[in-house]
């Protein structure tokens, strides 16, 4: 199914990653925001708001992030395809809802534009330090998934990416940019309608006295039905059967969370999504995300100027964790170089999954980038 | 259905029955006028959804047979204005308790109210936390004991329907769990109004409140209800505060005429945007 042209704003612009954002959005056939200003992220429901009467498209200012954060959930029952922005405090509001959209298994999207914290910290410069919240923020355990864009034109391309993969495994979605990105300016181009691939929601075929709202098809995902179509379904946060009934036994919750994290480990790999550059027959990988990942670039060149062989890996899908990559390359080469502006959360991971590989993280406490010259020696350590 | 079957079970989901609350609670008795409200509203069931927050009230969404929706602790009213605004077509209706409306949600309350969202929110007040196990709500008394305001309550309690009125309801009244007919009449008056109606239902809770509070069982708790209310239709709602003793005022208080959310948003933007605008899908 090719995007509604209405939404779609061909040609090539010159855009902040927020804007970009906001039109990736709006290509994916997003008719629903629920918003409340936050710096850095703002600029992103500011052109959702000029842009959607102009395409039918409901914005409403809640009166706080829980608000928001839960009347998207509402708009998706109601039949649109939704998203929320913000920023870190007002991302730590919306734990909640992050939970209960993975619960309830409501497709939406949740754009997070990273600033400096804790608290209140750094409201108008970068960090990325919402990493590990954005996986295990709210309570429970769950899988969701998380993207990382770099530049304005991945803010428009990960959105969009972001409301399809939000249908397919009916997951929320977290766009994780970082201050800069959302508001460096570049050249963003936007595709045709014709060249812009949507996934559907999954709408049940069944009648409505055989409907299941929670019984999973095949690939685990259950059918949805909307609000209005004499369905007459339930949905809770409350663990449920397949019937969308509350079920406090043991069993249904054994059930019912394997099936909400297997949907998203057991397509780990499909989910993927890095690029690589010299990886293979490389001494030692760089693995980035977001605005690090460029800066990483300088420190990479440098290196393999001197004659260091020196791959960069750039993780586009940050959870799931590219994990069986990481297994896999750490067994020929000699140490990973994590870069991130925050004290220390996706080399974790990597270190999880490194086996003999040395691994090298390089943090940062935000509000700036890291200077290149840093993690230049950072590599050059790792070798030595 | 034969002529004797019970006329509401159609709105219900038998098969979730018997349901969680206890002897005595009026939830059930505020359910019952719901589905009779209903009913005689006209309004299709598969045009409305009920969707509910936290707590026994919050129960309720899972008991109809319609479209329904069990959600966060306070944030029923944001998630029924996602509802509302993405399917302008359904009724929507809010039911739910004090602690969940008031409390923790208490600020969506205020501005969906402002906002005049196109939504009914019924308020079951038992005047506690009951699924918690009885704790202080921001509707219990002065002076009534709770399991966290063990030596009486000093905290002065929120006056709702004069609360809904200064916050912009267009519809507002108050009946308790005794006066089943007048409570029926209310709910379809406010299903069938346009804008943010509310009816808030003074009703017992016998296990956590009543108990506490030396008033006996729920049927004695809706007898001091008998004794203690006095109906006065357009009372002002400065006038029909709560305390433990003396007068629960009831009745029909607020009932005008302001655009809703959706039709303001509409008229504005066809004024500012003329041809531009386009109006949202259903």
């Amino acid at each position: 199914m090719h995007a509604d042209p209405a939404g779609v704003l061909t040609g090539a612009h010159f855009l902040d990653g927020d804007h970009a954002a906001c039109e990736g959005a709006l290509a994916a056939e997003c008719r629903f925001v629920a918003g409340y200003p936050i710096t850095p992220s703002t600029e992103v429901v500011e052109r959702i708001a000029q842009r959607f009467p102009l395409v039918g498209g409901v914005f409403i200012q809640m009166e706080d992030e829980l608000a928001s954060s839960i009347a998207i959930a509402g708009a998706v029952w109601g039949g649109k395809r939704a998203m929320t922005v913000t920023s870190g405090p007002g991302f730590s509001l919306m734990m909640e809802h992050v939970g209960f959209a993975v619960m309830t298994e409501t497709p939406c999207v949740f754009i997070n534009v990273q600033r400096g914290g804790p608290s209140t910290g750094l409201p108008t410069l970068p960090a990325q330090a919402d990493m590990m919240q954005a996986r295990w923020g709210s309570h429970g355990d769950y899988e969701i998934i998380a993207l990382s864009p770099n530049s304005p034109q991945e803010c428009f391309d990960l959105t969009f990416k972001a409301f399809n993969l939000a249908e397919q495994y009916r997951v929320p979605v977290l766009v994780m940019m970082d201050e800069c990105v959302g508001h460096m300016m570049e050249r963003v181009v936007i595709p045709r309608a014709e060249e812009l691939e949507i996934y559907p929601r999954r709408w049940t075929k069944a009648a409505p006295g055989e409907y299941l709202p929670f019984a999973p098809g095949e690939d685990l995902v259950p059918a949805m039905a909307r609000a209005g179509q004499g369905y007459r379904f339930h949905m809770t946060g409350l663990t449920h059967n397949e019937r969308g009934y509350p079920d406090m036994s043991v069993a249904a919750q054994a059930r019912l969370v394997a099936r909400l994290t297997d949907k998203i480990r057991k397509n780990a790999d499909a989910l993927q999504d890095v690029v690589e550059d010299g990886v293979d027959g490389a001494d030692v990988v760089v693995v980035c995300y977001g605005i690090t990942s460029r800066v990483a670039l300088p420190a990479i060149e440098a290196c393999r100027a001197s004659g260091l062989k020196v791959g960069w890996l750039r993780l586009r899908t940050v959870w799931p964790f590219p994990e069986r990559l990481i297994r896999d390359l750490a067994s020929g080469l000699r140490a990973f170089v994590v870069p991130e502006l925050n004290m220390g959360q996706i080399v974790r991971e990597v270190e999880r999954c490194a086996g003999a590989a040395r691994v090298v993280g390089v943090p940062h406490a935000g509000g700036t980038v890291h200077d290149p010259a840093v993690i230049e020696r950072a590599i050059r350590e790792a070798v030595r | 259905m034969s002529e004797r079957a019970n006329p509401v079970e159609r709105y219900l989901r038998s098969d979730r029955i018997p349901h969680i609350w206890c002897p005595g609670c009026g939830i059930g008795t505020t359910v019952n006028c719901f589905t009779r409200a209903i009913d005689e509203s006209g309004i299709p069931m598969d045009r409305l959804a009920v969707v509910s927050g936290i707590g026994c009230t919050g129960r309720v969404a899972g008991y109809m047979h319609v479209d329904s929706f069990h959600t966060t602790h306070g944030r029923a009213i944001p998630f029924a204005t996602g509802l509302k605004l993405a399917a302008p077509g359904m009724k929507v209706v809010v039911y739910s308790g004090d602690g969940d409306l008031f409390a923790i949600g208490g600020n969506h309350f205020i501005h969906a109210a402002r906002r005049n969202l196109d939504m009914t929110v019924v308020c079951v007040n038992n005047l506690t936390y009951g699924m918690t196990g009885g704790q202080l709500t921001p509707t219990t008394p002065e002076e009534a004991i709770a399991s966290t305001s063990p030596y009486g309550n000093f905290e002065q309690p929120f006056n709702l329907p004069y609360l809904a009125e200064s916050c912009g309801a267009v519809y507002v009244a108050r009946w308790t769990t005794y006066h089943v007919t007048h409570l029926k009449k209310a709910m379809r008056e406010a299903l069938l109004k346009k804008g943010f109606s509310f009816v808030e239902v003074i009703s017992p809770c016998p296990t956590l409140y009543g108990r506490r509070n030396r008033i006996g069982d729920g049927l004695d708790e809706v007898k001091t209800y008998k004794q203690r209310s006095v109906i006065r239709n357009g009372a002002p709602t400065s006038e029909v505060s709560l305390g433990m003793t003396g007068p629960i005022v009831v009745g029909k208080f607020v009932d005008r005429e302001r655009p809703t959310y959706q039709d303001a948003m509409d008229q504005f933007y066809a004024r500012k945007l003329g041809d531009r605008y386009a109006r949202a899908s259903q």
